[in-house]
């Protein structure tokens, strides 16, 4: 099981079956299985506010909803996750390629890579930071349900290094 | 003709279509003139109506969706077009009623007195887009076709009172009765 696989049997073994996303380079293959997978449905999106949106709608109709994005987005859509998916109590998978860590090439992607823990410990959102791929199979497996138990989004925040 | 006008309208034509209602007086209108367990009232996060309704669209192929959105809330999330034309679900009727104001918060202006909703869908590629006044509502909402509808009315707000649903009472009662 490589890194890529952990998170795609993770979101599998959850129950996983709707997905939006905005990509990142580091999430190409997984978003390649998610393509690839008829029990998914999988919808990219313009802007991850939008996608959250969407989730929203799936999730009204009984879908299990994860998106899949750049810590960036998360900037992208911090007023939907609070006046769409809190407050309707609405659970929430999120899949977070983290830039702007250990070992990024790009000086555009760190000021966003250094908040984005303390952003999501501001919205009272529980993260997870797996580092070996048996970790973030059991972190993304089981959050589908911690989400539902906590009535708010969980994240799982994929360091440059944990690729 | 206000916005309470034409939501009016849109629900004297409607039967058991889901109903994804914008936030602030155009969902207290709604639920005002007519509330049921179809109606989903957005109580938070301006702009992205059309983005739920498409969630659910694709999700429920067998149910009518109606989007009920407003100019601002439009322009307020504009990539949504492009992924509702995209995704193209043909159940799916998107009316965006244009006062050319934010309603909801003192009527101050919109971008979108400088342009032609129905036109910008056109030009993204919609078949069927049009202004309300130039159809039969009741022929277009009976065809199971992906539509977008520009109803260009004045700007104002009724007397509507606040839901006074919780966000969870909403969701639930929505979920139960599209199970």
């Amino acid at each position: 099981m490589n890194s890529t696989e952990a998170i795609f049997n993770g979101l599998k073994d959850s129950g996983i079956d709707f997905i939006v996303s905005v990509p990142c380079v580091n999430l190409t293959e997984l978003l390649n299985l998610i393509n690839n997978d008829d029990e998914i449905t999988h919808i990219p999106v313009t802007r991850e506010e939008e996608g959250i949106g969407i989730l929203a709608g799936a999730y009204l109709a009984g879908k299990k909803v994860a998106i899949l994005m750049q810590n960036s987005g998360l900037g992208n859509c911090i007023n939907a996750l609070k006046s769409l998916t809190e407050l309707y109590e609405m659970p929430l998978v999120m899949i977070m390629s983290h830039r702007g860590t250990e070992g990024e090439g790009i000086c555009g992607q760190v000021p966003m890579g250094k908040s984005t823990t303390e952003i999501l410990t501001a919205c009272n959102y529980t993260y997870f930071k797996p580092t070996t791929p048996e970790e973030a199979y059991e972190n993304v497996k089981n959050a589908w349900k911690t989400s539902l138990e906590e009535k708010l989004p969980i994240s799982i925040l994929l360091e440059i290094k944990y690729w | 003709m206000q916005r309470r006008d034409a939501i009016e309208n849109i629900i004297k034509n409607i039967d058991d279509e889901l109903v994804i209602c914008n936030i602030g007086f155009p969902s207290r209108e709604l639920y005002d003139i007519k509330d049921r367990d179809e109606n989903f009232y957005m109580i938070g996060s301006m702009g992205l109506v059309s983005s739920i309704a498409l969630g659910l669209a694709i999700s429920k192929p067998d149910k009518k969706i109606v989007i009920i959105d407003g100019d601002g809330a439009f322009l307020m999330n504009l990539g949504s077009i492009a992924t509702i034309f995209s995704q193209h679900p043909d159940n799916l009727v998107w009316i965006v009623i244009n006062n050319e104001a934010y309603g909801s918060t003192g009527n101050q202006e919109t971008y979108a007195k400088n342009l032609d909703l129905k036109e910008i869908a056109k030009g993204v590629g919609f078949e069927n887009s049009y202004n309300l006044e130039d159809i039969d509502f009741k022929d277009v909402l009976n065809k199971n076709e992906l539509t977008f509808i520009n109803y260009n009315v004045k700007a104002g707000n009724s007397k509507a009172p606040i839901i006074p649903f919780t966000p969870i009472q909403i969701k639930n009662r929505f979920m139960d009765v599209i199970k």
